[in-house]
Parts: C-alpha cells; structure tokens; sequence
C-alpha cells in the first residue's frame, strides 16, 4: 500500500503547527456579543425567585435569560432527558447554570452576573453515595429506580453460586477508582448565530455535532433542518465534550432572539464544574479460580457516584460491568451495578467510559491471585487468555486477539523474567491488561441507520473532496479519512479536502466517542472510494479496451498492471467518466454487525472489534517518603493495523501520560465550605494550578510496540487506539509498587501519603493495604438471567418467575 | 469606556500601533486587538503555558503580562515563526513527528522551544523536558522532545512571569 501504514504527517499538521487552525473562541463575527452563565451557588435548593433587574440595567447588557426561557428539557440519553438549559425551580449543584447574561464584552457580562439577584430555599445536600442509597428524600431527580438511585443493574450469565463452590480459591476484593475529569486544554467554547438566509447556526468544540443537533431541535422546538451545528476542531475532548450542553442552547436561543452573534467561553473553573468525567466507582469482585489460575466464575459489584444528572450516565454503569469476560475466559459472570445521584457535577464519559475502574480492579485482584496461586502473573494472563472467535458469557463477540502476542512481548522488553520480585526494595515492575471497544456497536437513540456515512466529490482536476460528520478532536480522524480515500484511489493525501462536522454538509456520523471514527468513517470512507473507483474503471476500461480487472490506480494515475506505461492520468479518468456517466458523486456508510446480546442492558458492550493492550510499567518508590516515579513504560497494543503510525504512537503515549495523572494525582473532589460561610458542597481544585496533572518532568520513556494482525472487521485492518491504552496503566503501576515495597494501595489516586500509610501497617505488622473496606449491602433488584452461549443460550433473557423478590448480594 | 490606551511595539519583526483598554493582558491584546489568534487561553492563572510568547526573545505567560508593559518591546507569537514563505525548522519537525495532535498546546510549545534552542542549541534530555515542564499538554510525546533537538539557533528557557 502507498499510504496506509507509512508514517506521515497528518493532513492538518501544517494548519497546527502554523497556529492557524480556529478552534471556537478564535471566531470572531460582526456585531459578536458575549455571554455568560450565572451559576448556583448552592449544592442543593428550590429556586424561588429570580430577579433581573439591576443586571438589564446596566450599559451594555443586551438580554438576560432564565430558565423559563428555554424550559423543555433535553439529555443525551434518551432515557435521561433531565437536564434544562438553565434551571426551571431546582438547581443540583454548585455550578448548575441559573441564569444568563448577555452583554456587549466579557467583562460587562461578568459584572452583570453579580447583580442577577436569586433567591434560593436549600435542600439537603446529599455529598456522598451512601446518603442517595438510604436517603429518599428530597428526590434530586423525579425519575430513576427509586429515591436517588439513577439506575440498578442486575445481570446474571451462567450459575455463578455454584462456579465459586467449585472454585479451589474465591478471591473476594474491593477497590475505589476516585473521580476525575478531562482537563482538555481548551475550554469549552461556541457560537451562536442568525445567519443571513435567517437559520440558526452553531459552531462549538463539541465531540458529537449531530447528537447537539437533535438536543437543539428538541430544546428550542425548531425543525432541525433549520439548524446547522458545526463542531470546530477541539483543543482536546476526552469525553468532555460529548454531551448537549447548557451552553450551548442558551446561545442559541440568545442569538435567535438578539440576531446577533453569541459567544460563550467557559472558564477554567467552569470546565471543572461542568465535567461529565470519570465516575467514581467503589466496586466487589468476587473470583473463582482453580489452582492453575483458571477462572471458573466472577461477580462483579460496582458503585456509581454519579453527581447531578443523568448524562451518558446509564451507559456508564453497564460498562463498568460489560467488557470483564473479553480479555479472559469467565465461563460464568454476574454484574450488579448502581449508579446513584448525588449534587455534585454530572459524571459521563471519559477516555474508557467505566470501563477503567473495573479494569483497575479486574487486574489488581489477577496480581494479587497470581501471587497466592505461586503463578508468574504475566504466565498467568498468558493461561486463561480469551479466545479469538468467541462469544462471552455476556454475548460479546470476540473476533481477533492479539492480547498473549502483547504480553510476550511487553515482557520480553521489560525483561521481566529476570527482574519481577527480583529487584532491591524500591524498584519495580508491574503487569496488566486490558481491552477496549472499536466503536459501540449500538448507537444513543435507536435507529436502523448507519453510524457513519462519507461522501465523495470528485472533481475534474483530480481533486476529491471527502464529506463526514466525523469530528476532529486531535486523534487524527481528518486524516484518517483523507489516508482511507487516498489510498483506494491512488492519489496523494494532498489532492483531498476533508470537510468535517457540518450537519449542513457532511452525512451524519455519530460523533468522536467509544473510538469509533477510524472503524466505522474508515469503512464508510473505503466504500465511497471504491464505488468512484469502480466508475473510474468502467470508463478507463472502456476508452482503452482493458478489462477493469487489470486496472490500477496510483501514483495519481489509472493504469494497465499488465503495462504500466498505458494509462492515463487520475484527472483524465474523472473527465471521462464524468463525460460517461454525468456527475461523479458517491456515498459510503458503515452499520455494525447486529449484536449477539439479546437482552435488557444487552445494547452496552458490543463493538464490530476489541483492540488489547498490554503493559509492564516499572516504578521506583521512595521508602521514606512515599513518593513514587515512573522511570519506564513498556506498552504493547493490538491495533489490527496501523493507518498512520504517528498518530498511532501519539495516541499510545498521550495515553500513558492521562493514566499516570489518574493513577498517582488526579482528584475531582470536593469539600464543604465553612460554617460562617455557606456549607455549601464545593470543587476541592477547580483550577489547573492545584488540581495535579502531570508535565514533561513526570513523563517516563515509553516503550511503544504495536501488534499488527490485521482484522477484517477494520478498515484496512484496523482497530482503535484511542481509549484502549489507557487502560493497564493504572493497575500496572498498583501491581508495580506492590513489587517495589510490598504494599497493596487498591485505590487511585495511588499518592505518597497512602503509601506511607500502609508501609506503617506493613511495619506493624498489620495488612498492608490501603484500599476501601468493604462494599455496601444493597439491595439488587431480581437479575435478569441470560444463560451464557456454552449452556445453551440465545442471547435472551429467561422469563422472570412471578413474584419474583428482590435479591441480596 | 475606559480611555485605551496607546502602544508601539514590534509584533513578528513588524512595528505595530496598538490601542487598548489599558487592563487588557497581552494576550488579550494579541487575539482581541491584533487578530493574531495562533496564542491560546487555557487556564487563566499561567499554569497552563497555553499562552507563551516570546518579550525581547524570553518565553513568557502572556496572560500574566499588561499590554500596557510592552511598550517598545519585541513580540514573537506562532504567527512570526516561519519566515520567507518557510516554515522554522521546529514547525516542520514537529509536523513530521506528529507532535501536534489536537493543535491547542502547540503554539505556546513551538515558541518555548524556540527560545531554548536559541539558548542551547544543543539541550539534553533534562534540559528539554524542564524547558518545556511549563507548558501542559494531554499528550507529550517523544516527538516534542526530538523535535525540539532539529532546530538550531540562539539563547533562553523557561517561560516566566
């Protein structure tokens, strides 16, 4: 192949490096006005009054809006449209947006915040997951299971009571994976306006223009085909940009009501108010193992702390219990999982969508069975591996798996044979895997078409132009589009305009998240090209008298294999078929396999394919003061094929670099201000200066392979790489400290304090962990039984018996 | 309306009359009056370096410096890095290696590193990554680092206040 696989600069490099790229708060329009967002001061209240008048008073200030006037509701799940552009009667946490100023400058609208007088009645604030569990009262939401409980999941695969009796040993062990957020460099930012044929126009930094699109129409009861929502590339999304936001609809509604320009740029400090990152999850995993380390069943409990709203919040929670059974062979598995509301910022997806906390778990209890059981952990991961072509005991396809070529390897780099418990107290290595989805095999709302569609002008100087809703966050999806296209034509990346995120322009693509893009715009992008290819052929062929067979297109040429110098130019060859067959335009679209998962909650979880990653992470800790580095990283990836290495590479260690920050300092936590002040819930570092990430001076050599089995579920062969190396760094560097000093630190963050701490138990001859202590007793609803495939099963659940009660951990 | 106030300086080997609400940072002053919008914002308190430029050839944290300060000073933004039609050699190394993912952190990053190597032509390991250690990214790469290796010229390191 010409381009696919070969290293090269991306197609927006230049614009990149130039800095002349426009990210959203670049936009600069005529008459632009500027707005912002006032903000509840309060965790938990009734708004009862709202008074305006001192703000529209002042110079300068054009509109102020409040949540009467955008009262219908919206979310990004269906089934939780909880959310209101600016509160109607109740506000859920600190930051929830009340009100909205619009003024002629920042500075103005800022001032015009402090005179917007609110009148609040507090409600009880509800700081932690345990108040939800047994409070009731007052409801956050007026939906839900019960009480403040969002959503209990009960899933049963396989007799999991009996695999644990049978069991030689049940590992039984609890974990918490602290909350935090994206941090994307860029804040959230948009623009809204009235443009001059009168149709409302959006640009904003969002992950998924079409799924704001649909939020717009519903919130400001227009046809959507009079709204057009342009995703500007942004400066980093993670997941934070993923949802409809309350930004985004009060700057439409205000541009449509001022005709005039509306920009919003969030703060810092609002970024880490308006969230919608990583749950924390308290969770159980009870694992039967033979004494060969082979597992005969697993029970997985986990506890979402999901702040103030819904979010993508539902799906969070089965994915916190869904990909367990793909990277080892569980014969048996049952997942619990419950998410709860409580008044902090809404929690949704970030870069592994709750799938990093269960991983973080799944792997340190592996270390931990590993080391009882006298097996070597990277031996054992290499024993119970998945197989390739198999179904899970959850319904979940597992085609390709490259998961014991990265452990060989990984290993083998790291020469851990020679140095895993061989090293001086202070040093060591850790081993962990993990997998992630190509792209969720279900779409948010339930629909029967595409994912993604491209399409494809072709014009007569050889020039194409590429059509997708795919939106370019950084990962590279512009130039995976341009390569795919390139690549089936002949020509050079160069001769290609990609024209992305337009609900005006492109078709739709469902948007940047669950590392969809390179798979399903991949394939979408392949089929356009091959049917323009295959026109392009007809005509050629005909001209020349060759059969369409023998022709080759490339170098920018259409071409006899059988003699190169016949052919002509790729220019020529769209004339001619242009002159042939009129226009020269084409379509491609992609629609993932059909799950095999045929029950309730069955829709999370499947993906056409899962890429594996597999790391040794070596670490050095300071006995006496517990501070930890990370010298080195080996991370081996099963990525099917890689389009362009250096985007590949760059997804592997920016990767790393986010999993060091979860592992070892990153917290969204909160505390409550003092007495004389409000009490009120709060965000403990809502600036980048005091919550911790990590810089140049933190980052460790990486050691990055890539396992290259090409699957025929990708484009090309590919897989994602985007979320899936993230994953087995952070139980990597638990298992690795537990090497160095001999300690179980069964939480993130992994900081030096709780390092010190269990090294006192260790002195003392006490249990050297740190980690939660045990989960709470809740009460599961009846499961749902799916009998796994090996028993018989379909994918669809048993009846439920009648009467059937609720069931006990 | 508060009284703008007036300012010459030299922005990109340019002279340039700016006039501006005298509170306004220079980074303000850069994207708000002189439609130069390469340097970002990312965190309002100089932690982020998002917003470095080069005074008189030092990195600095542009939104911790008054417009009102740069009377008479020389200004380099991303915008001044390439020069007769060329890009500098940072620019196109950073490209080829793909240090510039998102794009977002790559100006205050470009120049940064510029004014090391301006410094050092040379750096070490160490002494990149500590020149660099001011800017935040979501993805450093070994690419930032090697790139940093292929331009070549004078003095400074790290942005300051």
């Amino acid at each position: 192949m010409n381009i696919i696989g070969k290293p090269r600069r991306r197609v927006d490099a230049r614009a990149k490096v130039t800095g002349q790229t426009i990210f959203a708060d670049d936009l600069m329009l005529p008459r632009m006005v500027h707005c912002k967002l006032l903000r509840s001061p309060l965790p938990h209240a009734r708004v009862l009054s709202i008074d305006a008048s001192r703000a529209l008073a002042q110079p300068g200030v054009y509109l102020v809006l409040t949540g009467g006037d955008v009262p219908i509701p919206y979310g990004i799940l269906p089934v939780s449209q909880d959310e209101h552009a600016l509160a109607i009667d109740r506000v859920r946490f600190v930051g929830d947006p009340v009100a909205a100023v619009v003024a002629r400058d920042e500075l103005t609208a800022f001032a015009a915040l402090d005179l917007v007088d609110v009148r609040y009645e507090p409600l009880h604030t509800f700081a932690a997951p345990e108040d939800s569990l047994t409070r009731d009262e007052p409801r956050i939401h007026e939906y839900g299971d019960r009480g403040n409980v969002h959503k209990m999941v009960s899933l049963n695969f396989g007799d999991v009571d009996r695999a644990l009796g049978e069991a030689d040993r049940v590992f039984d062990d609890t974990f918490f994976y602290q909350g935090n957020t994206h941090l994307p460099i860029e804040q959230h930012a948009a623009v809204a306006a009235v443009d001059p044929d009168g149709k409302l126009v959006l640009w904003s930094s969002t992950q998924t223009p079409h799924y704001v699109h649909r939020a717009l129409a519903k919130a400001l009861a227009m046809p959507a085909a009079h709204i057009r929502v342009i995703a500007t590339p942004n400066g980093g999304g993670f997941g934070g940009k993923s949802d409809p936001f309350n930004h985004e609809v009060v700057i439409a509604k205000a541009a449509l009501l001022l005709d005039r320009p509306v920009k919003i740029c969030l703060t810092r400090e609002e970024v880490f108010y308006c969230h919608r990152g990583r749950h924390p999850v308290l969770m159980r995993f009870r694992t039967g193992v033979t004494r060969d380390g082979t597992i005969t069943g697993m029970h997985v409990q986990t506890l979402l702390d999901g702040g103030a709203y819904g979010s993508y919040g539902v799906a969070s929670t089965f994915y916190t219990g869904a990909l367990q059974t793909v990277t080892y062979h569980i014969p048996s598995y049952r997942f619990q999982g419950c998410r709860v509301f409580t008044n902090k910022p809404p929690c949704g997806p970030k870069r592994g969508h709750g799938t990093p906390q269960s991983r973080f778990g799944q792997e340190i209890q592996l270390d931990k069975i590993a080391e009882s059981l006298a097996i070597d952990p990277a031996e054992l991961r290499l024993r119970i591996v998945e197989r390739p072509d198999t179904l899970t005991a959850n319904y979940l396809r597992v085609g390709t798996i490259g998961l014991a070529e990265c452990v060989r390897r990984v290993t083998k780099s790291a020469d851990w044979n020679n140095r895993f418990r061989k090293m001086p107290v202070g040093r060591g290595l850790g081993l962990a895997c993990s997998s992630y989805l190509s792209g969720a095999g279900l779409p948010i709302y339930w629909n029967d078409m595409p994912h993604s569609g491209v399409q494809l002008k072709l014009d007569r100087s050889g020039g194409v132009t590429a059509f997708c809703g795919a939106t370019e966050i950084g990962q590279g999806s512009d130039d995976v589009l341009v390569a795919c296209v390139a690549e089936v034509l002949g020509i050079e990346p160069i001769d290609i305009r990609a024209v992305t995120g337009d609900t005006d322009l492109t078709p739709v693509d469902l948007g940047s998240y669950s590392s969809r893009v390179t798979l399903m715009m991949g394939n979408a992008a392949i089929q356009a090209a091959e049917r323009a290819r295959d026109q392009l052929a007809a005509a050629v062929s005909r001209k020349l008298s060759i059969p369409a067979e023998r022709l080759v297109f490339a170098e920018r040429r259409v071409f006899d294999s059988a003699d190169p110098t016949v052919g002509m130019s790729f220019a020529e060859a769209v004339c001619l078929a242009e002159a042939r067959f009129g226009t020269i335009g084409t379509t491609g679209s992609y629609t993932p396999p059909q799950s095999a998962a045929r029950f309730k909650g069955g829709g999370v979880g499947p993906s056409p394919t899962y890429s594996y990653t597999a790391s040794v992470v070596e670490v050095v800790v300071d006995p006496s003061t517990g501070w930890v580095e990370i010298p080195r990283v080996w991370i081996a990836h099963d990525i099917g094929r890689a389009l362009n290495p250096v985007l590949v590479r760059g997804q592997v260690e920016g990767s790393v670099y986010m999993a060091i920050g979860e592992a070892l300092m990153e917290e969204q936590t909160f505390r409550r201000l003092p007495p004389r002040l409000s009490q009120a819930l709060v965000h403990k570092f809502p600036s980048m200066l005091e919550y911790k990430s990590p810089t140049t001076m933190d980052m460790p050599e990486v050691f990055t392979e890539l396992v290259e089995h090409p699957d025929p579920r990708g484009p090309f062969g590919a897989k994602e790489v985007g979320q899936g190396p993230l994953l087995p760094i952070m139980p990597a560097i638990a298992n690795a400290v537990y090497d160095a000093v001999g300690v179980r630190i069964d939480e993130v963050p992994i900081t030096p304090e709780k390092i010190l701490k269990a090294l006192d138990a260790k002195a003392a001859g006490r249990l050297p962990r740190v980690g939660p202590g045990s989960f709470p007793n809740i009460s599961w609803p009846a499961p749902l039984d799916v009998p796994p495939p090996w028993e018989g099963g379909d994918g669809t659940a048993r009846k439920l018996e009648k009467g059937s009660e609720k069931v006990k951990a | 309306m508060p009284r703008h106030a007036s300012i010459t300086l030299t922005v990109n080997g340019e002279p340039v009359d700016a006039a501006f609400a005298p509170y306004k940072t220079l980074l303000e002053v850069l994207r708000e009056d002189l439609n130069l919008c390469g340097t970002k914002h990312g965190c309002e308190l100089g932690e982020c370096g998002a917003c470095a430029v080069l005074l008189d050839g030092q990195p600095v944290l542009s939104c911790l410096v008054l417009g009102l300060e740069c009377e008479g000073r020389i200004v380099t933004t991303v915008e001044g890095l390439a020069s007769d039609g060329r890009l500098h050699p940072l620019q196109e190394t950073f490209a080829d290696l793909g240090a510039a993912q998102c794009g977002y952190c790559t100006p205050g990053f470009l120049v940064t590193a510029k004014a090391l190597l301006d410094e050092t032509p040379h750096p070490t390991r160490e002494q990149i990554k500590e020149a660099l250690s001011g800017n935040r990214w979501k993805r450093l790469s070994k690419a930032r680092r090697k790139a940093s290796r292929c331009g070549r010229r004078p003095p400074h390191h790290r942005p300051q206040m």
